[in-house]
């Protein structure tokens, strides 16, 4: 019978590896959900994985749902790193674009050039801001990251949803719950279609973070917190310091890509704004391993299936869910598959004790359960 | 007197899909399994629960499709967290996206549709007594099966032998294993245990609450038990009281707007998430307490020859 036994220190391929083969096994099980739903499974999956790639447009989409993915994900990735729970991205998000959106019906008709870093700006903040009622809750009263940071998801989506029915709704518009068109949004990318400039600073945001994570003494203060908080406070860090660090990076990255979210593909405040991003984001750190350019895969990987969701609403009439169910069964598996990280499975027979050495005394114990320790 | 009553059946109401989910929480959690994935559990069994009354007409078929559906996604989580080892915080996150995608897959073309009335108690006698009698005696079934449940846990937590294995496989999992218990054994009926309590509670939305089905409509209420569980300092009996409290603020919502309280309706719906905040903050605070109460060896993976 199939036993894991653990190994002297996780295997560095297998780290490399399990998200290949748990994007391998996600894909197998699609293929038998499609079959269940009685859809042509390779169509299907042909539709998902490889149609949008094949039009300039489905590339530009790419990046227009990718960029909020990765911009979240790496601030999650700099929190989840440090043992940090963030798991409130999605309401940061939603503040970041409310805060945003705010300056830029604030100055409403005006525009100029200045408008769009102070918007950036607001965004950042009003996502750190967010973030902050976590950091502090935790740091001060040592309440539930994950809790709090979660409950305040809902709260900021009634915020958006409440202030667009009030105080941010379009005055001439037709009483619907919207606020006016900003007049200020991203720069186009490629011409004719919605791809914009947040790309650029998700790349820069993939790059910066991985000089902090990789090469910066901050980054290794955060990643020993994480691993091994007891070192970290015996090497002095400050562990409040860090939190609050994580907390307010993670935020503000999620606060931005509100606003680019807001002020790009949307142009406009909307109750339906915050839309999961902030959530997949979670599934992207971690397939993309909490490592920036992992990331930046992840993000595309995880976009192609909101696209190619789409794609397949339309052409096969699929549920939209089916996005969801993909993007929870990658990460699914990739925990399942991560037990080969720090695991090696092995076959003990158990039909001819003979044959296996260490199975004859064992058995004498009793119990095989006793692996030997390496 | 008859809207006093109104409000407090309404608060019970509200309060008997929090109390089912977080006892069952409790019960995997003193085993020291933390399973975020409450929220994807209750979810699936409101679909599983509103699918099977909506093809059966079956009141009972549907309860036990959604105590089974609970009990399987469980046991996904189990696989992953108990049995791979893998990190139960990220795991229970992959089991509520997992159940959340599942539960809206399910539920397409089921939205609209309205549940068979769900049957309620009467007693001749008891149930006419004015006021008393209503509360007591003149709700669904389920409301008193969710305060049963609270009996039965504490009963068998403090005072029955499993459920002093579970506590103490809870508490220190080596000890118990040395002893002879089968740590993963327990811990795995323990979860199943609150997926199914988590099954009803989600199956007690859409069928008696709503009656209807809703995507996402368990709306961060599994989340809610997880924070009771801590409220309660892993008490079933503080769990009742907890989850009371919340059904009535989540109810405080609806009465204020028909006693004329000029609030916004999207700032009174945070009240609930708001209150869960203020809870965590207020129970956390002494940190040595909650060390002290939480179990031991909750959320750490067990290795038999570790």
């Amino acid at each position: 019978m199939l036993r894991l036994e653990p190994r002297r220190e996780p295997s560095r391929p297998m780290f490399y590896v399990t998200p290949f083969l748990a994007i391998g096994l996600t894909l197998v099980a699609g293929i038998v959900l499609f079959e269940a739903l009685d859809k042509p499974p390779l169509a299907a999956m042909r539709l998902i994985f490889i149609e949008p790639l094949t039009s300039l447009r489905g590339v530009a989409e790419l990046l227009v749902k990718g960029t909020p993915l990765i911009l979240i994900a790496i601030g999650l990735a700099i929190s989840f790193r440090g043992g940090i729970w963030n798991i409130g991205a999605e309401g940061q998000f939603t503040i970041g674009a409310l805060a945003g959106g705010a300056v830029a019906l604030a100055f409403y008709p005006a525009t100029g050039w200045w408008l769009l870093p102070l918007m950036s700006f607001a965004g950042i903040a009003g996502g750190a801001a967010w973030a902050a009622i976590p950091a502090l809750l935790r740091t001060r009263c040592n309440a539930n990251e994950i809790l709090v940071s979660l409950m305040l998801v809902y709260v900021a989506v009634l915020l958006l949803g409440s202030l667009v029915h009030g105080a941010l709704r379009d005055p001439d518009g037709l009483n619907f719950p919207e606020s006016r068109l900003f007049q200020t949004s991203l720069p186009i990318l490629i011409e004719g279609t919605r791809a914009h400039v947040g790309f650029l600073v998700g790349l820069a945001a993939v790059l910066l973070s991985w000089v902090l994570l990789e090469r910066h003494f901050l980054g290794f203060q955060i990643k020993v917190l994480g691993q091994a908080p007891r070192a970290a406070r015996y090497g002095g860090f400050s562990d409040k310091g860090l939190t609050w660090f994580c907390f307010l990076v993670s935020g503000g990255c999620a606060g931005l890509a509100g606003l680019f979210e807001a002020a790009g593909p949307v142009g406009q405040l909307v109750p339906a704004l915050p839309s999961g991003y902030g959530f997949t984001a979670i599934v992207v750190a971690f397939l993309g391993r909490l490592n920036p350019i992992g990331i930046l895969l992840a993000g595309l990987l995880l976009a192609l299936t909101y696209i190619g969701g789409e794609t397949a609403q339309i052409a096969m009439s699929l549920p939209s869910a089916t996005t969801a169910v993909f993007q929870g069964m990658f990460l699914f598996f990739l925990l399942a598959a991560d037990v080969l990280v720090n695991y090696r499975p092995r076959w003990i027979s158990k039909r001819s004790p003979a044959t296996d050495p260490r199975a004859h005394s064992d058995a004498q114990v009793g119990t095989m359960r006793h692996l030997p320790t390496p | 007197m008859e809207l006093l009553a109104n409000i407090l059946i309404s608060a019970m109401i509200a309060a008997t899909p929090l109390l089912f989910a977080a006892t069952g929480e409790l019960v995997a959690e003193r085993s020291g399994v933390l399973n975020l994935g409450v929220e994807g559990m209750m979810i699936v069994g409101a679909i599983a629960g509103f699918s099977t009354i909506i093809a059966t007409k079956s009141a009972t078929l549907a309860l036990a499709a959604a105590i089974a559906s609970g009990a399987v996604m469980a046991a996904l989580f189990g696989v992953l967290a108990l049995t791979l080892r893998a990190n139960q915080v990220a795991s229970g996150l992959a089991l509520t996206m997992f159940g959340l995608g599942l539960s809206a897959l399910w539920g397409q073309g089921y939205s609209g549709l309205s549940a068979p009335a769900f049957p309620r108690l009467f007693i001749p006698g008891l149930t006419d007594i004015p006021f008393l009698g209503k509360l007591l005696f003149g709700q669904d079934g389920l409301i008193y099966l969710a305060l049963a449940m609270v009996v039965v846990v504490a009963w068998v937590l403090d005072r029955t032998r499993l459920g002093l294995i579970v506590r103490a496989i809870g508490e220190n999992h080596d000890a118990a294993h040395a002893i002879g218990y089968p740590v993963l054994a327990y811990r795995y009926l323990a979860l199943m245990f609150g997926g199914a309590m988590a099954g009803l509670g989600g199956a007690y939305l859409s069928l008696v609450q709503a009656p209807l089905w809703v995507e996402r409509m368990t709306a961060g209420r599994g989340w809610i038990a997880l924070a009771l569980v801590v409220f309660a300092a892993w008490r079933p009996w503080r769990v009742l009281l907890g989850a009371y409290l919340f059904g009535g603020i989540t109810i405080l919502q609806l009465h204020s707007q028909a006693l004329g309280v000029k609030i916004d309706a999207q700032l009174l719906s945070m009240l609930p998430y708001l209150a869960t905040i203020i809870v965590l903050v207020v129970i956390s605070r002494d940190a040595m307490k909650v060390k002290l109460t939480a179990p031991q060896c909750l959320g750490k993976p067990f290795h038999a020859a570790a």
